[in-house]
This record gives structure tokens, C-alpha cells and sequence, in this order.
């Protein structure tokens, strides 16, 4: 019954030269005897070499395990934590993650747009579900906290802002073609949070210099 | 209108290097060790004179926040937890400082760590944030490279840590309690308070959180001054703020303006006015999701500060504005929000985990017109059962947007309300 | 102390007791759903809210520190309003399946919601359902009751020392569970139905079995282990329902272990609830008349020096000193109730019985446990190990084998020689109990059932003595004894006379006539083939089937009985159900008896029993416990230089099956089953 909710688990989950490397640089960020406070590091470390390895950004509950005796935590207290913080994916997801904002900033702005976009071009019915290919999983999003670039479709790790219903297509369809994803930040040539059309504000061209320290 | 050179984020929006070098020429990491210098009670001291209040949201003073810090250890050493987990709807400005301007937020955090005698501090970055979270990691390294951090910080002989912590996708981590909960690697729950985190925070040793802007804008002020501050803005709403301008205006942008703007210069000066014109305006809410929503009256006049946002029953928050024009659905808008935190409720304390899908379910309801008139009241009550009831103040951030709602525009619910009934009636003659 | 006021009645109270305690000091009755005063405070039922006079909001009284001057009020507009609020939010993802609740007419909510809640719900969306998880057989899971107070997460976690429930997810799908769907791996999993204030965690075996208010409600004594933790027993009938603990603060806090609790379905199971005689070789049905015929015929002649008898681990004190002193008057020195072979000195009490008492490990600050498995052998105890662990700066040693205990310990190797490098301070271990004020040394079974026995007794106390534990206001020397009969056995001289033979040597044709009382712990394989056995008890268990007469008695719940625990705390046992059949209540047995040979012991009810006891030991004067300090240092008999080498073994294999009830208890068998005790069948 149990082993139902963990589909694909990995017969093992070790981590790897590159995961060791970056355990080793996170455990000496906290005081002795606090190495559970690098949980959410290692389990970021699980999600992004199982992507490496397999394509996928996922917690293998194995791993969960693994990361558990690496810090000497009860098992609980990782699977806890790792369903707590919703960027943990704890099935598979497809290689490009694709998690839309609808929270009310982005929504005045059309995400809904965005969403069905999303859905017709990678055949996805509803939230949470992945394309047929396992290239796409949607997933809806609480706001991402990029507003004034609203509507954001965040993919993998990045953000790509301004968004509309034709340039979600655009963008999904070149990934559908095995092209690697474009540049991430606005897709309308803003200057990041920057108003349309240009900054008003801060406009020299050189940075200034330094005030002097007043006593 | 603030002048460029009264600006603190010089570059906000990116346009020049965020590298130690770009930061140097802008005036970041200058004299430090002379700030520090004067000591801990007279950083303290200049702080408090300069009248900044929190930019969290909250709007505590942020002086007399660190002073709360024990002057002596007993042992324990003491922290810093600078609260990069910004996920309040509408807010995007400490995105903008942590990826365009880190320099500042880690002089900051050395400024402050050293008043408040921490041994290190602790930068916690929503999860979502991972280009940003490169960036600040870059920059404190280059920081540590340079002797600007670490021992012996800026040859002050101040040992000094800092240390970025990632999230990984939780609202509720940016509640002060919840957020020391998560960077001890525990779920993001909010702690019980008594006692509070300058007297038991993270590990159990003194701790004080502070938001980004916060202690970005710390060193601006330790170089320029408390009274060049507090000139700026108006009174008990000292300074300059990050204001981000989203939803229906032409040109949704991040800006740095003096506290207590009012409101239609800041949407038609900087956001380029509302979308079809200033008559087309419905609804403003001013300083993020949990603020209740003004209408267009209040608008017309109010002032963008903590106090004067009070004063009309909303808030500054964190001075993000979300505007709302007439083609919105306004019940639907605030129903979105209550989803929000229906899904950002960590579940510990029963008013916030029942009440705000309890909330969020009518509210549905309501936006449909699927509802009974009496049902107003009713959600009405719910919220006030929800509001000052709960561990933190998630709950009372759930309760306030609908309050502000049914305050404002409950004409607008009943007539969907009766709209609904009339167009269902025919069915259930059938 | 800080002075408050509660509704207008000032009080004073100790720094750092919370608004709640100071309320139900005050005598205002604070109503709650998280907080349990055995547990830490979590704060997140909000149902204990309070008006503290210049606080805008209402304080959670259960997690605020009292203050000086403060003004507390519990019965408020804002209080009322607020207790309204969250019972309405509490039930409106609560099912109200009350009718078919197992928890209904005991559940808190339903209390509460009758004290405080409004007569309607407003609420008219769906409800939460919640998918029901598994704990392991004891206990039964219905979720979508549950109300996530975080009650069995922390008890688990704290008092249990198995941190394996919690709860995951977040917001309302926020779920308690183990996450991996595994049976928890404690032996005090029980209490979690207690804790349980809604119906979310019931009893497995009483699901659907009864309502609460048609049992009757008996007290007695928990018999299955040593500790003799405090019961009720429930019944309806003649049937035994349900087991609980009852609370003593003292003793088991609020606690009770599993065999304990859940072990009453073998009551019913494998009963003696007729004599037998055999007859050919083969047991027949026989009267009672004709059962104390045959034992009487074969006793004719027979030389009191060939009859003897054993006492088993169940037995209440009475039936005891009754078979003592049918004995005596057959002319027998012939006792035993150290069915395990242990080497108890029964010489002085303080040898033998766990003197700091079970509250005193609170008060120790080393402990070193020797040849004992305490979560085994009696998981309450246990528990306040954990507790005092927890409290902090209490190093623990064990020497004897591994097991997983609930607390972290140093294993110091599992040979007797162990005792002697921590006696002449060679061990590292030996400065952890010099430096204590209140060092505990915890002697199991383990470690003086066995042929040095003696020895290690001996090699015990002086090092007890050696590190400062026997003082005249501390006695740190500890025996944890596994069998509930054991202390009031050796209270009363259940043990060989002068010239009398222990087990051992009845063994193999020593007696001619066993008489054997409850006695199935012992491998009756080696009873001589001509002795002639009588068995007295109630299960068809291992005695019996060596038995030439078998006289049906009474088990625990249905007999009035004395008992002695660990701590040589004298307890009383209430009937609660009458004996099957023709059973009887045993001391009337023996007397019976006694009758039947022409020795009419003298003794018509169990008032003159109890007299008799008081005369033999007068501890039985008193009910309860006084402890003492080590008065005498001079140590048990014994040469501690005479250990062996042999390493030691836990002196219980599978918890689950330690006697004839829980053999014979179906609950029990799959508790052994699922929690598969591979050292158990070794020992087989």
C-alpha cells in the first residue's frame, strides 16, 4: 500500500561527487550539532542531481532517507519537511517544470492566458498532470514575487516575464523542438522592473559616486 | 518628487554592474570600519533618529528593534536573520536589491550584525528565487574575498559571517518565528511568542529578522545621516521606499519614491496611470495581499504611508500596489487571494487552517453569486473568528482582504448575488 | 512567587507556570484540545484563549508565562466569542459521526462542543475526508476525525522515544501519519488512544465492541509486568472490554504499556474452567471433589520433604501465603517462586526491590543499567528513564546486550567483568557515577537469573556502595523485576526453608508432589517423570499440560488480590468479572483443600488471608509505598569475584509473549507477528 504513493522510487539513491562536494560547503554554513538546519540545502542537492541524472526534479523517498541519516534526523522529520515546502517535488516531474503564477497580480494580467497556453500546447488537462512525452508537468504557483513583470511562467529555475498567451506558445513550442530554453527575464525587451518604454527614474549614465560619510 | 540623488538603490533596475566593483563605485562598502567604528549604541542611536520603520510590512521601528538585542552575551552567541522571503502578492523590491544591488544588503547585514553583536547572519531567499540567490552567493563571496566580511570584517577586528539560506517554496517562512523554524530545518510553522526571538530565536540565542530593504538601507543612512533620512517622507513615515506598481496600470514598474507620495502621483508618474485613465480606476490595494482593498475615492487622496493607509482602514505593508480598473472582477480578485492563503496556511493553529478554506470556498461562492445575502455577514463573522485568533498574523492577513471587501463594494457582492439568482431561477422552475 | 488575578480572584503561583495553570488553580476550568500536561505545549488548538486586560488580542493561557499583576479573564464576551469561534472551525471538517464513534460519550470535542460550541454549524461546503493510515494493530486510525492538535506526534516523539509519527503536508491537507505506513515501533502505543481527544485513534480491538457508558468500572492492577501499573478494568457482563490506566504520578504518570492494555482478549482464550484429572495418561473432566481426591490419595504417605511448590509470575499475594502455609503443614520447606532461576537474596528488601522508586530515577543523576532491557521489561519505567534523559545531563550506561532503548546510552560491553573495571575505576564509565550525587544502578533479571547470579548481585551492590549510591537519603541499588508475583513472593518467604529445595533441585525427581501455582515459566520438561503435578491456574498453558490434577483459578480481573511491585509498593486488585465456569478464586482453592486433608487452614474470608499476610511481613500492613534510604551498605550473599565470563542475555525474548495470558491473546500474537521478534524464536 505504501510503496503505491512512491512510483519510480530508484532501487538507490547515492549522492554524487558533485552533490558531496557542495554537501561538504553547506554543512560548514551551520554551528555544531545544527546540521538539520541543512535539510532544505540536501534536499535541493537530492532534486537537482536526480535531475542530472535522470531528467526529472524529484525526491525519491530513498533519498529522503539518505539525507535523514546524513544529519541525523528521524526519517519523519525529513518526509515532514519535504512535503511541507511545495517546491519539493516528491513524484516525478517532467524535464521542464512549468509553474505558472495565477495569484491576483498575475492574474489581472492574464495568466490565465498563460494557462491555456500551456495546456493545449502540451495536451495537459489540469494542474499537476505531465505531457505524454514527460517533457511538461504543470503546475499552478502561488505568487512568485515578480509582479510588476506579471504574468510570470516560471520554468525549471527560471522566470520568464511579460508574458503573454502567444509568447507562452512560442516559447513551449521551441522547447517541444529540442532547442535549449531562451534567456530568461522579460520576453517584451524590458529593462527588468523597469517601466515599459524605459527607467524614469536613475537616469545617469554613469553610477555616482560615493557620498561622503557624514559625523 | 524625490531627486536621483536622494535615491538609495541606485541601481535597481540592473542597469549597471552589482559586482563589488559596480557596488564600490556607487558608494557601497565605503568607510565601513568608521561606521563601525563608532560603536554599537551610537549605530543604534542613528538608527532610531532616523525614524526608518520596518519594511516587512509591519512597520516597526527598526532601531529600537535592534536595540532590543542584549547588550551582553550570557554565552549564547546572538544572530541576524535577514528575510529574503518575499512572497507577499504584489511584492517584488527586495527581488530587485538581491539581485541588482546585494552589496548593499551584505554591508547592511555587517552593519547591523555588529550593533545587535551578532556573530553571523543568516539570509534566507524564497526558494523560487534561485537566479537571485546566485547572484547574493557571488556577491558575499566576492564580499569574503575581499576581507569585507568574515574575520576581522573590513579590518574593524569584528568577526562577522554571512550565510544564504534557500527556501524552497513556503509564504508562511516569512513570518520572523516560522522563518527561524525553517533555517533550523524544521517545518516553516510559526513559534508560540512569549518569548520572543531577541530573547530565544534561532538555535535558542538571541535573534532579530529584519526584511531586506531594511538593512540594505542601513549603511545609506549610517553615511549620510539620521536627519538627510528623516527629511525625506513625512513625519513617523521618515525615508525613502521601494514601491512596485502592478495590475491594471500602463507601465508596471519597481520604484524608489519618498514615503508618503500620494497615491494617483505614484500610478501616474511612475506606472505610466491606470489603464484607460484615472475614471477608469475600481479598487487600489496598496500594500500587498494582506491589506484590505480601497476603493477609488480613497484614492483619489490618499498618502503612501504606514499612517495614512491606516487612517482609511487599509495599509502600507510593503508598499505594493495593486491596481484594479474597471473590467476587473473584483469578488474573483480578492477570492484569488483568499486561495493564496488557503494554500499558504502551514495548517498548525486550527482558526487559520479551518477558517481560510472556510473563506476561501464562500468566497468562490460569492464571486459566482452562488450564494445567499445572509451569507455576507456570515463570511463577514468568519473572518473576525479567524482575525487576532491565530499564532501569527497569517491569519489576520487571510481575514483583512475580504474585510475590505465587504467594507467597500458589498452592493457589488449582493447584485451577483441577485444576478446569479435571476439567471438560475429558470432552471429551478423546470 | 508571582501574584495574578483570575476573574477577580487573586492568586499566587510559582515564576513561569502558565496562564492555564493559574486559571485551574483559581479554580476556572480552561477548555483545551492540545494541551496535555504530560506533553510539551504546542499552542495550536487556540481553544484555551483568555482576556488578559491590556492585550488587544486573546493569549493562548496554555503557552503564556504568568506575569506579575496580570488580570486574566476566562469568561469574557471575547472569550466566549473566541472558544464559539474555534469549536465552530473545529467541526467543520469534523465528520460528527458520533453515533458510531468508538470515542462517543469520552470524546473531548464532543464535551467541549456541548460546553462551548453553538447548537448549529454554519458551514455548507464539503467536508475534508482524510485517508486513514496505518500504526499497527493496536491501534486503529479514522483520520477524518482527527483534529491536528499534534497530541500523539508529541507523545510519540517525547514520551515514547520513537520519533515516527508526524505530520506532513501543510495548511488543511495537513495530514498525521507515519508517512511510510509502518506499524510504530513502541510499546506504549496504547496511550495514544488515550491522548486522542477525538476519535481519530482508537483501540483496534474495541472497535464497535461497546459504548462507553454501558461498562462497568473496576480498579485493579496491571499484572503482566512488575511495574503493576494502576488500571481500570471495563466490562459489560461477564466479559473483560477494555483495559486503561488509571493515573498516579507517583507510579506510571498516565501511562500503560501494550501487553498490559491489550493483552485481555486472552482471557477468554485457552481457559481452565474445570478440574482435570489425569487418567491413563490422558486428562479427563473431574469434579472438584474428585480432583482433591486424587491429590489427596497421592499425598497419603507421602514425606513432606518430597512435596513442593512453585508460585508463577501472576500471582496475588494471598494465594501464595495460602499454598505457603498448606506446605508448612504438610511439613514442606519445598518454595519457589524464581521460576527464571534468578539468585535474588531474599534475605533484605533492599536487595531485592527497586528502592529509589520508579519517581526517584527522576531524582537520580547517572544511571547504569545492568542486564536489563527496561523498554521490554517494563516499558512505563522505561519511559521515566526517557524523561529524566530528557531533562538533561544524565549519562546512561549499559552493560549487558544491545538493545534499542529510547534514550541514547554508552554500551559498555555485555560481560559480568564489565562491574568489575567500573568497581576499581579502570572503566571510563566508573568517574560518570563516582561524580553523580544520585548515582541508579538498574539490575535486571537478565543479569542474576543465571548461574553466577549471586555473584553479580554481590558484584552490584558493592559497586553501588563503591560510587556513593547507597546513602541513608538515597538508595541508588535498583532491581527491575519482570514477574508482577515476584516481590510480594519474597516478601512473604515464597522461597526455600532452611532445609528446603529450590526449583532446581525439585527438578528431576526432587519431590515426589509438585504443587505449582500459575507456574509456566519454566521448562517443565525437566519435573521428574514419577513426580506427580498439580497445577492450579487459569490457562491451559504449559504447566497444565504437565499436569496430573488441574484446579481451575481465578485469573487477575477476577479475584480480589494483593501485589507487590518492583518497588515493593503494595497494591490492591479489585474483581471485575467472575472466574469461568467452576473456577475459583485461588486461595479458596488452597483452602478448600487444606480442608479436604484434615489441615483446615484458618482462614474464612480474605480479611483473615490479609491478617495472615501482616503477620508474616507486616509491608503488607500498608498499602503504597514508603521508600527508603540504604540504611545497611552490608551487601547481598554472594563472592563478587565469582563472575563468569559469559556475556549477558536480555531476560524477556519477545516482549509481546511473556505469559499465559498474552500467549493465549490473538492481539497480542499478531503484535508478535508485526513486530517480529527474531530473537523471540531462538529462544523457543
Amino acid at each position: 500500500m505504501a510503496d503505491q504513493e512512491f512510483p519510480a522510487e530508484p532501487a538507490r539513491f547515492v549522492f554524487d561527487t558533485q552533490s558531496e562536494a557542495e554537501i561538504a560547503k553547506v554543512l560548514a554554513r551551520y554551528p555544531q550539532g545544527k546540521q538539520a538546519s541543512a535539510v532544505l540545502p540536501l534536499l535541493w542537492l537530492v532534486q537537482r542531481q536526480m535531475a542530472r541524472q535522470t531528467g526529472s526534479a524529484w525526491l525519491p523517498r530513498g533519498a529522503m532517507d539518505v539525507v535523514a541519516h546524513r544529519l541525523e534526523m528521524p526519517p519523519i522529520r525529513v518526509y515532514e519537511v519535504a512535503t511541507f515546502y511545495l517546491m519539493f517535488n516528491t513524484k516525478p516531474v517532467g524535464r521542464y517544470h512549468l509553474q505558472l503564477c495565477t495569484t491576483t497580480p498575475c492574474w489581472l494580467r492574464g495568466s490565465d492566458d498563460l494557462v491555456a497556453a500551456c495546456k493545449k500546447v502540451a495536451g495537459i488537462r489540469a494542474f499537476g498532470e505531465t505531457s505524454a512525452d514527460g517533457l511538461f508537468t504543470m503546475t499552478e504557483v502561488e505568487c512568485l514575487g515578480a509582479c510588476v513583470n506579471a504574468p510570470i511562467l516560471q520554468i525549471n529555475d527560471d522566470y520568464y516575464e511579460d508574458m503573454d498567451g502567444e509568447l507562452t506558445v512560442a516559447l513551449l513550442e521551441r522547447l517541444q523542438r529540442g532547442e535549449a530554453p531562451p534567456a530568461p527575464g522579460s520576453m517584451i525587451g524590458r529593462q527588468t522592473s523597469a517601466p515599459v518604454g524605459g527607467a524614469t527614474t536613475l537616469l545617469d549614465a554613469a553610477p555616482r559616486t560615493a557620498q561622503p560619510v557624514t559625523e | 518628487m524625490l531627486s536621483d540623488s536622494d535615491r538609495i538603490f541606485t541601481n535597481l533596475y540592473g542597469q549597471h554592474d552589482w559586482h563589488l566593483a559596480g557596488a564600490r563605485a556607487r558608494g557601497d562598502w565605503d568607510g565601513t570600519a568608521s561606521i563601525l567604528a563608532r560603536g554599537r549604541d551610537a549605530i543604534i542611536e542613528e538608527m532610531k533618529n532616523s525614524g526608518l520603520r520596518g519594511r516587512g510590512g509591519a512597520g516597526f521601528p527598526t532601531g529600537m528593534k535592534w536595540s532590543f538585542m542584549p547588550k551582553k552575551s550570557d554565552g549564547r552567541p546572538a544572530y541576524l536573520a535577514v528575510n529574503a522571503d518575499e512572497s507577499e502578492p504584489g511584492t517584488c523590491k527586495d527581488r530587485d536589491i538581491l539581485r541588482h544591488d546585494p552589496h548593499k544588503l551584505i554591508e547592511g547585514s555587517l552593519i547591523a550584525g555588529f550593533a545587535m553583536g551578532a556573530c553571523a547572519a543568516y539570509i534566507y531567499i524564497r526558494g523560487e528565487f534561485y537566479n537571485e540567490m546566485v547572484v547574493l552567493q557571488t556577491a558575499v563571496d566576492e564580499a569574503y574575498a575581499a576581507g569585507l566580511i568574515g574575520r576581522n570584517a573590513c579590518g574593524s577586528s569584528y568577526d562577522f559571517e554571512v550565510y544564504v539560506h534557500r527556501g524552497a517554496g513556503a509564504y508562511i517562512c516569512g513570518e520572523e518565528t516560522a522563518l527561524l523554524e525553517s533555517l533550523e530545518g524544521k517545518k516553516g510553522m510559526p513559534r508560540l511568542k512569549p518569548p520572543f526571538p531577541a530573547a530565544v530565536g534561532l538555535y535558542g540565542c538571541p535573534t532579530t529578522v529584519n526584511n531586506v530593504e531594511s538593512i540594505a538601507v542601513a549603511p545609506t543612512i549610517m553615511r549620510r545621516g539620521a536627519a538627510w533620512f528623516s527629511a525625506l517622507g513625512r513625519p513617523k513615515n521618515a525615508g525613502t521606499k521601494l514601491f512596485c506598481i502592478s495590475g491594471h496600470v500602463n507601465k508596471p514598474c519597481n520604484v524608489e519614491e519618498e514615503l508618503g507620495i500620494p497615491l494617483r502621483e505614484l500610478i501616474d508618474k511612475y506606472a505610466g496611470g491606470v489603464r484607460g485613465g484615472w475614471d477608469n480606476l475600481l479598487a487600489v490595494i496598496p500594500g500587498g495581499a494582506s491589506v484590505p482593498l480601497i476603493p477609488r475615492e480613497i484614492c483619489d487622496t490618499v498618502l503612501m504611508d504606514f499612517d495614512s493607509l491606516r487612517e482609511v482602514k487599509s495599509g502600507l505593508g510593503t508598499a505594493a500596489v495593486m491596481v484594479m480598473d474597471k473590467s476587473t472582477d473584483l469578488i474573483r480578485a480578492i477570492a484569488r487571494l483568499s486561495q493564496f492563503y488557503k494554500h499558504e496556511s502551514c495548517g498548525q493553529c486550527t482558526p487559520c487552517r479551518e477558517g481560510t478554506g472556510w473563506m476561501m470556498r464562500v468566497m468562490y461562492r460569492m464571486a459566482e453569486g452562488r450564494a445567499q445575502v445572509s451569507e455576507i455577514d456570515m463570511l463577514e463573522q468568519v473572518t473576525r473568528q479567524v482575525e487576532g485568533h491565530t499564532i501569527c498574523a497569517l491569519g489576520d492577513a487571510a481575514a483583512w482582504p475580504i474585510q475590505g471587501l465587504i467594507r467597500h463594494f458589498r452592493p457589488l457582492m449582493e447584485a451577483r448575488i441577485a444576478s446569479y439568482r435571476s439567471q438560475s431561477l429558470p432552471v429551478a422552475a423546470e | 512567587m508571582v501574584k495574578l488575578v483570575v476573574d477577580s480572584i487573586e492568586i499566587e503561583v510559582a515564576p513561569g507556570t502558565s496562564v492555564l495553570q493559574a486559571c485551574e488553580l483559581a479554580g476556572k476550568e480552561i477548555p483545551r484540545f492540545c494541551y496535555h500536561d504530560k506533553l510539551s505545549v504546542a499552542g495550536n488548538c487556540r481553544m484555551c484563549l483568555v482576556e488578559l486586560e491590556k492585550s488587544p488580542k486573546p493569549i493562548a493561557s496554555c503557552a503564556f508565562p504568568v506575569g506579575e499583576g496580570m488580570i486574566v479573564r476566562t469568561d469574557t464576551p471575547m472569550v466566549r466569542q473566541a472558544r464559539r469561534g474555534v469549536m465552530e472551525f473545529l467541526l467543520i471538517n469534523h465528520p460528527l459521526d458520533c453515533p458510531i464513534c468508538d470515542q462517543g460519550g469520552e470524546c473531548d470535542l464532543q464535551d467541549q462542543s456541548f460546553a462551548y460550541g453553538m447548537d448549529h454549524s454554519r458551514y455548507s461546503e464539503n467536508k475534508r475526508a482524510v485517508t486513514d493510515k496505518y500504526l499497527g494493530p493496536l491501534v486503529k486510525t479514522i483520520m477524518t476525525r482527527c483534529i491536528q492538535c499534534t497530541r500523539c506526534i508529541r507523545f510519540a516523539t517525547e514520551i515514547a522515544g520513537v520519533s515516527e509519527l508526524g505530520a506532513t503536508g501543510r495548511g488543511e491537507s495537513m495530514e498525521i501519519g507515519t508517512y511510510v505506513e509502518r506499524a510504530l515501533t513502541s510499546e506504549l502505543s496504547g496511550n495514544l488512544i488515550d491522548i486522542c481527544p477525538v476519535g481519530a485513534l482508537t483501540s483496534a480491538p474495541y472497535a464497535f465492541v461497546a459504548r462507553s457508558w454501558e461498562l462497568a468500572k473496576t480498579d485493579s492492577i496491571d499484572v503482566l509486568e512488575a511495574l503493576g501499573t494502576p488500571i481500570r478494568i471495563d466490562t459489560r457482563g461477564p466479559e473483560v472490554l477494555r483495559i486503561l490506566p488509571r493515573a498516579d504520578d507517583d507510579l506510571n504518570e498516565e501511562w500503560m504499556a501494550d501487553k498490559g492494555r491489550f493483552s485481555f482478549d486472552g482471557l477468554k482464550r485457552r481457559r481452565l474452567d474445570r478440574p482435570w484429572v489425569r487418567r491413563d495418561g490422558k486428562l479427563v473432566a473431574a469434579t472438584w471433589q474428585d480432583a482433591f481426591g486424587a491429590i489427596a490419595a497421592r499425598l497419603r504417605g507421602v514425606d513432606g520433604a518430597r512435596i513442593g511448590a512453585v508460585a508463577g509470575d501472576l500471582c496475588d499475594a494471598e494465594s501464595m501465603v495460602a499454598l505457603k502455609d498448606l506446605l508448612a503443614a504438610l511439613g514442606s520447606q519445598n518454595l519457589d517462586c524464581r521460576q527464571d532461576g534468578a539468585r535474588l537474596d531474599a534475605s533484605r528488601r533492599d536487595f531485592y526491590v527497586f528502592n529509589a522508586g520508579v519517581a526517584g530515577i527522576e531524582e537520580a543523576d547517572a544511571l547504569l543499567i545492568i542486564g536489563s532491557n527496561p523498554r521490554h521489561e517494563s516499558p512505563v519505567l522505561n519511559a521515566r528513564i526517557r524523561k529524566r534523559y530528557l531533562a538533561g545531563r544524565f549519562p546512561i550506561g549499559v552493560v549487558g546486550p544491545g538493545a534499542a532503548l529510547t534514550y541514547p546510552a554508552s554500551f559498555l560491553g555485555d560481560a559480568p567483568s564489565v562491574l568489575t573495571s567500573l568497581h576499581d575505576g579502570s572503566h571510563d564509565f566508573a568517574t560518570m557515577l563516582q561524580e553523580a550525587a544520585k548515582p541508579m544502578i538498574l539490575l535486571g533479571q537478565g543479569a542474576v537469573a543465571r548461574a553466577d547470579g549471586a555473584a553479580v548481585l554481590a558484584a552490584a551492590w558493592r559497586l553501588a556502595d563503591a560510587v556513593g549510591a547507597l546513602k541513608p537519603d538515597w538508595h541508588g541499588f535498583n532491581m527491575l523485576h519482570t514477574a508482577a508475583a515476584r516481590v510480594g513472593a519474597l516478601d512473604l518467604g515464597f522461597v526455600p526453608g532452611s532445609d528446603g529445595l529450590d526449583l532446581d533441585r525439585m527438578m528431576g525427581g526432587g519431590v515426589d508432589v509438585l504443587w505449582l501455582l500459575g507456574a509456566d515459566e519454566f521448562d517443565t520438561g525437566r519435573i521428574g517423570a514419577d513426580t506427580f503435578v498439580v497445577y492450579q491456574g487459569h490457562h491451559g498453558d504449559r504447566g497444565a499440560a504437565r499436569a496430573d490434577v488441574i484446579l481451575p483459578g481465578a485469573a487477575y480481573t477476577e479475584k480480589d488480590g494483593t501485589y507487590v511491585n518492583t518497588e515493593g509498593r503494595v497494591q490492591r486488585a479489585w474483581r471485575a468479572t467472575f472466574a469461568p465456569g467452576e473456577a475459583r478464586e485461588d486461595w479458596r482453592i488452597v483452602r478448600a483443600f487444606s480442608d479436604v486433608i484434615g489441615q483446615t487452614l484458618p482462614y474464612d474470608d480474605i480479611g483473615a488471608v490479609r491478617a495472615r499476610l501482616e503477620h508474616v511481613n507486616p509491608v503488607f500492613a500498608r498499602v503504597g509505598l514508603k521508600r527508603f534510604g540504604a540504611g545497611d551498605r552490608g551487601g547481598p550473599q554472594g563472592d563478587p569475584a565469582a563472575l563468569s565470563a559469559d556475556p549477558f542475555v536480555a531476560a524477556i525474548g519477545d516482549y509481546y509473549q511473556t505469559n499465559p495470558i498474552s500467549r493465549a491473546s490473538l492481539t497480542m500474537a499478531e503484535c508478535s507477528r508485526t513486530y517480529a521478534a527474531p530473537r523471540a524464536l531462538a529462544a523457543e
